[in-house]
């Protein structure tokens, strides 16, 4: 049993409900009580899906219980089949259903539909809301494309003359942090090099072209945590090779293209000579010196976690302080990862563990989840979202895709924005005599909704305005007023001239100031402070 | 699923509409509606010092959140205890596991006054007695810390269901009055403070009082109930509620729900009955109130005023909100569909409808859909899963879960209540693209 306060992931047949929405001709039909139908609104809410997605809930109540509630599984069935006509089902139970044991496969297959019924195993207890994604689409796969494989041993015939390579994209779901545009990025990306797009799965195929995966001459895996089993059955199966490379970043892209251009047997040169992106001008370009070696703490999906590291470190010129996921199937790839930084990469499901690191880490920029994003904004510390789980503000309307080399374009800005700009920073500083706590000074373009934390990070409880829309409430600022004069610690006292000091420094950093110098001073066992403690505790926290 | 049976409705249009009953239709098919774990969303605010433990399964947890909109707090007053394959495999003992997860929960939040255990699907159907925990965790932590528990599970409540189970735990608890204590007027269900604050000055010029409230914003204010408390309810949801503090002696009086300006009118007179207050002084009291409520209304009646409403079965609020739309606003009712239909509760809001109305119980959300796209409503009250895609169909929706989380009741907010409804309305009319 386990205490959870916010969860980064929903449970399996939430994964299974982002493949089967995402999908066109499938229906799902879930044995579950009628709070499960929540999960309508993450889809029509969060994401403005204009219709409801394809799922049925038996909603079965107490009263049922050890009744029919296998014939209200079997009704639900057959109904859904009625009504909505799709071209296959997919079946199975949520975690109250799990326990009282209807058995939906078997119930399902009884009914002798005309059309395909692939029953979903999805062990709520254990697993959560990616692995359910990846096992449904697995079993999808396996279910409709399985009847076209070859024997086993057949070789895959050379691809006649004349014809363009092709591929698939697999991975892309609703509800996915930015597939909606990754996949118009990578496409486009694709057909530069003269490679086809066959099928792109699950999102946007129907049940027809998931049977036909096998035709294409490989598989574009863009995100692992949901396509690499299915993948690696189609590998088994129709000797389609696919691809390692997350193509998010400048870097990876290009090795995205050499990885995909050797696969095709394609000639990439043209295109990663070509410029592409302007992520590396503006990197380097005069203003972009002040991101040198800002620290940066990057949690998510260990996809967008291990490219958004590298793209930090090698692309922006960050220093990355810490690296982890939630997702436990990818945490040895993390793990991988972290040694590049030479830091100890951070696995695990619980909010509190994150927030109690970005505390003790400090950095100056968050990557992370909209998780982070509310615990970066609680510490006063800049943030931007690289992965699921999402917000409605992660759908936004314009493109905005993050991978490929636009995608680059889109991280180098969406990182450097919550930033302070370059030449601002610089005056600041010498504004305030250089005082090493600038880096909290939040960018002036952000209006005061960056300005920096003055008082001490306890959980601050505020009440909820009135109105809040559920599920698309905008994260309500529980940042505390800076306040000029932070109650001090006992046994601390400033001496005047060190007051007369600390007011030099500009307002909206002073609050940071005065608590490190505190902080200092207390872990020192210092109980004046001076003008040198306060340089003291300057040397002591500053780079 | 069961087809649709249609049964007589018990309600008389004895007065007002005076027609034939009207048939209600009963049905037993998909529930489009959230469980009564959601309550916590407004109870916790509303308990300042009550933690709300979920002991249910990653499921439970994320239909708070994502029911609440992603983190609106930094760390919430609630929060689920996730069973896990260890305890359903029984090689970890549940309650003693629950006992740790308690403990651990109250040593890092020792401003918790009280603790609910909120029970779910998977803990009732694996049968775990949290009422027993919850005797044996106060055993524990008395007297810091008060540990009640209720359900939330969908298998047996239905939203605002959920704030029902929970003052029903509270009943219990509540000290018992004075058997000589002068009479006292108990206001039942979670009420935003601002309302409360007006109504207890309506009551003062009244010359109504004591008036106390259920719930309490602190755990330690728990009102004292006896034979001399008569109470009113505040929502139609409060059956189990009621019907405890009935048991305790408390008398319902009987009365419509305070929406809108006629709904407060008979609320307070209700009470002012109760009281003797005579005539003169109700009138001099509630028709400034009334008046200045009923022409806050008008700007919102020239927008609404026979425009065709559509109810989704949701909040239970449904039959009081179809009479105020009906009655004040002038709108058309189609169908109004509730998960449940007390009524004992509801006997004075359902003579006031219209015998037009077509009611219905209990959901078959995709029969509804049909019906409802028949009717071609100008305005559909819905759930958060069916709003976008019923507007990408052309037809203008209102959330109803924004009613519980709004201050609706009362003369000063049945404009606010009236505006929720226009809202949607007005904003079609101004946006010149589609
Ligand atoms: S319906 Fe049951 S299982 Fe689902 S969230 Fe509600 S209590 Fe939990």
């Amino acid at each position: 049993m386990q205490l959870t306060v916010w969860t980064y992931e929903a449970p399996p047949h939430v994964g299974a409900m982002r493949i089967a929405t995402g999908m066109k001709g499938l229906h799902y039909v879930l044995h579950a009580p009628q709070g499960d139908t929540y999960a309508d609104l993450l889809f029509t809410m969060i994401e403005r899906r204009s219709a409801r997605p394809p799922v049925t809930y038996t909603t079965f109540q107490a009263r049922d219980l050890g009744g029919d509630t296998a014939v209200m599984f079997k009704t639900a069935v057959q109904d859904a089949y009625e009504r909505f006509k799709p071209q296959a089902m997919i079946v199975g139970a949520s975690c109250t259903a799990e326990l009282i044991q209807d058995d939906p496969g078997g119930l399902a297959k009884a009914l002798d539909l005309p059309i395909p019924v692939v029953p979903l195993e999805l062990p709520s207890y254990s697993k959560k809301e990616n692995w359910g994604a990846a096992e449904t689409f697995f079993q999808i796969v396996r279910a409709l494309a399985g009847p076209y494989a070859p024997p086993p041993g057949t070789v895959r015939p050379a691809r006649p003359e004349g014809v363009r390579p092709s591929c698939n994209l697999l991975g892309p779901t609703a509800l996915g942090f930015r597939h909606r545009d990754d996949i118009v990025e990578i496409t486009r990306l694709l057909d530069r090099m003269g490679i086809d797009v066959k099928v792109v799965a699950p999102m946007g195929s129907s049940p027809s072209d998931i049977a036909r995966l096998g035709e294409a001459d490989f598989n574009v895996v863009l995100y692992p945590e949901v396509a690499h089993s299915a993948a690696a059955w189609l590998q088994r199966t129709f000797r389609q090779p696919f691809t390692r490379t997350v193509p998010i970043g400048v870097g990876a892209t290009r090795d995205f293209i050499a990885e995909v251009a050797e696969m095709a047997g394609v000639d990439a040169t043209a295109i990663l000579e070509a410029p592409n992106s302007r992520l590396p001008w503006y990197s380097a370009s005069v203003d972009s010196t002040y991101l040198t070696g800002k620290r940066v703490f990057i949690f998510g999906d260990a996809t967008h976690a291990i490219a958004a590291a590298r793209v930090a470190s090698e692309e922006m010129g960050f220093t990355v302080v810490g690296l982890g996921t939630y997702g436990r199937e990818f945490a040895r790839d993390v793990r991988e990862a972290a040694k590049l930084y030479g830091v100890e990469a951070l696995i695990t499901d619980d909010y509190l563990e994150v927030e109690a690191k970005v505390a003790e880490l400090q950095p100056e920029l968050v990557l992370g989840t909209q998780m982070e994003r509310h615990i970066a904004k609680r510490l006063g510390i800049a943030c931007a979202v690289i992965s699921a789980p999402v917000h409605v503000q992660d759908f936004p309307a314009r493109y905005s895709p993050v991978m490929g080399f636009e995608g680059a374009n889109v991280l180098f800005d969406t990182w450097v924005h919550p930033l302070v700009m370059g030449l601002e920073e610089h005056l600041l500083a010498m504004f305030r005599d250089d005082f090493e706590f600038q880096d909290a000074a939040g960018p002036s373009h952000l209006g005061h909704g960056a300005a920096p934390t003055a008082a001490k990070a306890a959980p601050i409880a505020v009440t909820v305005p009135e109105q809040v829309p559920a599920a698309t409430a905008k994260a309500v600022d529980t940042r505390p007023t800076a306040s000029a004069t932070p109650p001090q610690p006992e046994g601390t006292t400033w001496t005047p001239e060190a007051e007369k000091e600390l007011q030099k420094i500009p307002f909206f950093v002073r609050g940071k100031a005065r608590r490190n110098t505190e902080r200092f001073a207390a872990e020192h066992g210092v109980a004046l402070i001076t003008v040198e403690t306060l340089y003291d505790a300057k040397a002591h926290f500053g780079r | 699923m069961s087809p649709l049976d249609t049964a007589q409705n018990g309600a008389q249009g004895a007065n007002g509409c005076g027609s034939a009953p009207a048939p209600v239709l009963k049905e037993r098919g998909q529930r489009e509606v959230f469980c009564g774990l959601t309550g916590i969303i407004w109870l916790h605010r509303k308990i300042q010092d009550a933690f709300f433990l979920v002991v249910g399964s990653r499921t439970c947890a994320h239909l708070i959140q994502s029911a609440a909109g992603v983190m609106i707090f930094a760390e919430p007053r609630f929060g689920t205890a996730i069973i896990d394959e260890r305890d359903l495999a029984g090689l970890a003992d549940v309650n003693d596991e629950l006992d740790k997860v308690v403990g651990r929960l109250l040593e890092r939040r020792p401003d918790i006054k009280m603790l609910f255990l909120v029970g779910s699907c998977p803990s009732e159907v694996i049968k775990l007695d949290l009422s027993r925990a919850a005797s044996r965790l106060n055993r524990i932590h008395a007297p810091n810390v008060k540990i009640l528990a209720y359900s939330g599970s969908g298998i047996e409540t239905t939203f605002t269901q959920g704030e029902d189970a929970c003052l029903a735990a509270l009943v219990p608890t509540m000290p018992a009055e004075d058997a000589a204590a002068p009479k006292s007027l108990l206001v039942v269900g979670a009420l935003a403070e601002v309302v409360e604050d007006q109504m207890l000055r309506v009551f003062g010029d009244l010359g109504i009082g004591p008036v106390r409230f259920l719930p309490p914003r602190r755990a330690a204010e728990l009102p004292p109930v006896g034979p001399n408390t008569v109470m009113l309810l505040a929502q139609p949801f409060l059956g189990e509620t009621a019907r405890l503090l009935e048991e305790r002696g408390a008398r319902r009086l009987a009365a419509p729900f305070p929406l809108g300006v006629e709904g407060t009118t008979g609320w307070l007179a209700a009470a002012a009955k109760e009281w003797g207050v005579d005539a003169e002084r109700f009138r001099a009291v509630t028709a400034p109130r009334a008046e200045r409520a009923r022409k806050a209304l008008a700007r919102h009646r020239e927008v609404l005023e026979g425009k065709k409403i559509f109810f989704f079965p949701d909040s239970q609020l449904e039959v009081p909100l179809a009479r105020f739309v009906s009655r004040e606003l002038g709108m058309a009712l189609t169908e109004v569909g509730t998960p449940y239909l007390h009524r004992a509760h509801l006997a004075q809001e359902l003579e006031q409808l219209p015998a037009t109305v077509q009611l219905s119980e209990g959901q078959d959300v995709d029969r509804q859909l049909d019906r409802c796209r028949a009717a071609q409503p100008d305005l559909v009250v819905c759930g958060l899963g069916l709003a976008n895609p019923l507007e990408a169909e052309g037809i203008a929706t209102k959330w109803s879960i924004e009613l519980l989380f709004t201050p609706v009741q009362g003369y000063e907010q049945a404009a606010d209540l009236a505006e929720l409804f226009a809202r949607p309305l007005r904003r079609r009319a101004i946006l010149k693209v589609a």
